[in-house]
């Protein structure tokens, strides 16, 4: 255990100690495509499918950051990085950008010398439990037995939950997401806690996943999003107005199919995101049809979302708080001008 | 004069077999009885689950779903990135081409009635490695280049598990003769060696050749993770096979030394004719030991963000086109089937290669 702390704090240190090379984006360009790190398997995230190639909402960014550089989304290479890893392995150079599922703390922000660049997704924590056990509320859970994944924060905030409500449940913890899920199958525990994008493809794992409800309580805020090295700001201006650009084009109505009629729409915002007005493209010293190229090769936040994890997919996930602003959500993203 | 007695008994057929081999005295027929219980107690669930009640059909999950056995059909949608990894699909070939001459170059081999051993050994160590590394990664003869992080599955153990064997062997007879060298630079930097990657866990050393070593290398230098990984696997192997072979050296008697020594014979020659024979003969079990274990360590590269084997089946687990309750049991039960063929394979080749050194003990 002693070693452990030894070299977790070696890798702290050299995470902090220097950033890897200066200017980003000129290497980027010198390799001819794009580094992203990514988890090595999360569901409607980063996973690989049968044929090797890469899907979810954290890999779309990534191409979405190619098609703006490169005029081609595949002009990435996926690095896949451990959860244990995925900093340093940021820090030493390993990758660009880190697009990992990775919750924005504000140690890791501020302590750890990461730039998150914005939220491309917002999750929280939440409970799923039997049907049959007629809980309909967290606050029912009292004296459960819970089943959670280790290495998260998950662990904490349901003790946190359990302190605040005083409902002095027990929480046992499991290494991997296929353990945790099969032991609450199995009936070692009443309910399972994770993010709930993760509770909703785990839930797939069960054997009767209908017999299973997802409590209405989120109980912790996990806003994730990309994240890039501190200290090159023109690279972490670049990936967060790539990431406002999907959010604007959607609130727009711009996406892939429509994106070329709305090359001639009159709209003073549509021109801006566009390119037709303004040197917005060159600022980020990129051409200016930037976000058209998003736009084309990708598609706008909805559509990156609804193929991802949207009701269309196994995940299901309604948008709910990942919904425009001005639709009851809460992605909003300053306006290009 | 004592009488005649008749001649003992000659006990013969099955019923006596199984009596004097299964039913010796009360403590070997209740384990006995507890084997029979265990066999029975295990072995029909567990055929039921992996054959009876598995999906054997189907492309997607609803092929698995409700079903309570294995998911074969999962295996079979995913056998390509199992063996292959991320490797280009039209490029695939290649690594065909590189297991096949690396299995029948092994099969002569080991095949006792073939001739000119030497002389494939010798082209499995220098040309072979060269061949499959080209064939690997392209850049010449107009192959396109595959990256080293499509690598992965079964390829990629395979590779990582041959680098560190064959390159761990000899480092490691070099450092065991260092430690037991009588010159004390030699000495101390073997045994500092040694040491210090013994005394470190296989995943921080792998952390380090990841994520540190490129951070304390002067800028333009960084080299291929891949080949980072595979360094400090042979290195970490090495020191290990190192005290296996100094095992052996020892327990060598001294008079072999001497004797060599006796015959006018320089370091070299008696190590080379007289000590490490000898020596090597006795190490055997010890060193496919650690190669065992060495194949199944190199899973641990997982860590670092490959996808071995043990990798793609754990990313395949995740994937949500299969997410159904056995697909992840069905994953690992195939990959522990994989690794127990080969390091089985191992173990047997190396009892029957004892068997034919132990020929001249025995006369």
């Amino acid at each position: 255990m002693k070693l452990r702390t030894l070299v977790l704090g070696l890798l702290a240190a050299a995470a902090m100690a220097v950033p890897a090379s200066a200017n980003t984006l000129d290497n980027v360009r010198k390799n001819g495509f794009l580094r992203c790190g990514v988890s090595e398997g999360q569901p409607g995230f980063s996973n690989p499918d049968a044929k090797g190639n890469w899907t979810g909402l954290d890999v779309d960014y990534c191409r979405a950051v190619a098609a703006a550089i490169f005029n081609d989304p595949n002009k990435v290479r996926f690095v896949p990085v451990s959860f244990a890893e995925r900093f340093t392995a940021l820090q030493a150079g390993q990758f660009d950008i880190l697009s990992h599922n990775t919750t924005w703390t504000m140690d890791r922000d501020v302590g750890q010398g990461l730039e998150f660049i914005g939220v491309d997704f917002y999750d929280g924590q939440g409970f799923m439990v039997r049907k049959s056990s007629g809980i309909t509320s967290a606050l029912q859970l009292k004296g459960a037995t819970l089943c959670t994944q280790t290495g998260t924060t998950s662990e904490l905030n349901a003790a946190d939950y359990s302190r605040a409500h005083n409902l002095g449940y027990k929480v046992i913890v499991y290494q991997k997401a296929s353990e945790y899920i099969a032991a609450y199958d199995a009936g070692r525990c009443d309910g399972a806690t994770t993010d709930r994008s993760g509770l909703a493809g785990d839930r797939l794992k069960l054997k009767n996943p209908a017999d299973h409800i997802l409590l209405p309580e989120t109980i912790s805020k996990e806003p994730l999003g990309p994240a890039v090295r501190q200290g090159d700001q023109q690279w972490g201006d670049l990936c967060r107005w790539v990431l406002f650009a999907m959010v604007n084009a959607e609130e727009l109505n711009v996406n892939s199919k429509n994106v070329d009629q709305m090359m001639n729409s009159t709209s003073p915002e549509v021109r801006r995101l566009l390119g037709k007005e303004g040197g917005f493209g060159q600022e980020l010293t990129l051409t200016a049809d930037w976000a058209y190229r998003i736009i084309k090769r990708v598609g706008n936040y909805g559509e990156v979302y609804e193929r991802a994890v949207g009701t269309g997919t196994p995940l299901k996930l309604p948008r709910g708080l990942n919904n425009l602003w001005n639709k009851g959500g809460i992605m909003y993203a300053p306006p290009i001008r | 004069m004592t009488a005649f007695r008749a001649p003992p008994k000659h006990h013969e057929g099955p019923v006596e077999w199984v009596r004097v081999h299964l039913f010796d005295g009360v403590f070997n027929s209740i384990l006995t009885l507890a084997m029979i219980a265990l066999v029975v107690w295990a072995v029909p669930p567990a055929a039921k689950w992996l054959f009876i009640d598995a999906a054997w059909h189907g492309a997607a999950r609803d092929a698995c779903e409700g079903v309570s056995g294995a998911c074969w059909p999962y295996i079979g949608a995913r056998l390509g990135q199992i063996v292959y990894g991320f490797y280009d699909a039209g490029e695939r070939w290649r690594a065909d081409v590189v297991f096949a001459f690396g299995a029948i170059g092994l099969a002569w081999l080991v095949i006792p009635r073939l001739p000119r051993k030497g002389w494939v050994g010798g082209m499995m160590l220098t040309l072979y490695p060269l061949v499959a590394f080209v064939l690997l990664s392209g850049g010449w003869f107009g192959l396109p280049i595959v990256s080293t992080e499509r690598w992965g599955g079964l390829l990629l153990t395979l590779v990582v598990a041959a680098v560190g064997i064959v390159a761990s062997l000899p480092l490691g007879v070099i450092l065991a003769l260092g430690r037991r060298s009588e010159l004390p630079v030699v000495r101390v930097l073997c045994v500092a060696f040694i040491e210090v990657w013994r005394g470190v866990p296989m995943i921080t050393v792998l952390f380090a050749a990841s994520s540190l070593l490129p951070l304390f290398l002067p800028d333009g230098w960084e080299f291929d993770k891949l080949l980072r990984a595979l360094i400090s696997i042979a290195f970490f192997n090495a020191a290990y096979m190192a005290e296996v072979v100094r095992a052996g050296l020892q327990a060598l008697p001294k008079g072999q030394y001497e004797g060599a020594a006796a015959l006018g014979l320089g370091y070299w020659q008696a190590m080379i004719f007289i000590v490490l024979p000898q020596a090597l003969r006795t190490m055997l079990p010890g060193i496919v030991n650690n190669m065992v274990s060495m194949f199944k360590d190199t899973s641990l590269v997982t860590i670092i963000g490959f996808f071995d084997l043990m990798g793609t089946i754990q990313a395949g687990a995740t994937d949500l086109e299969w997410a159904s309750p056995n697909v992840a049991v069905t994953g690992y039960i195939f990959a522990a089937l994989i690794y127990w063929a080969f390091c089985f394979s191992m173990s047997r080749y190396s009892a029957h290669l004892e068997e034919q050194l132990a020929e001249g003990e025995r006369r």
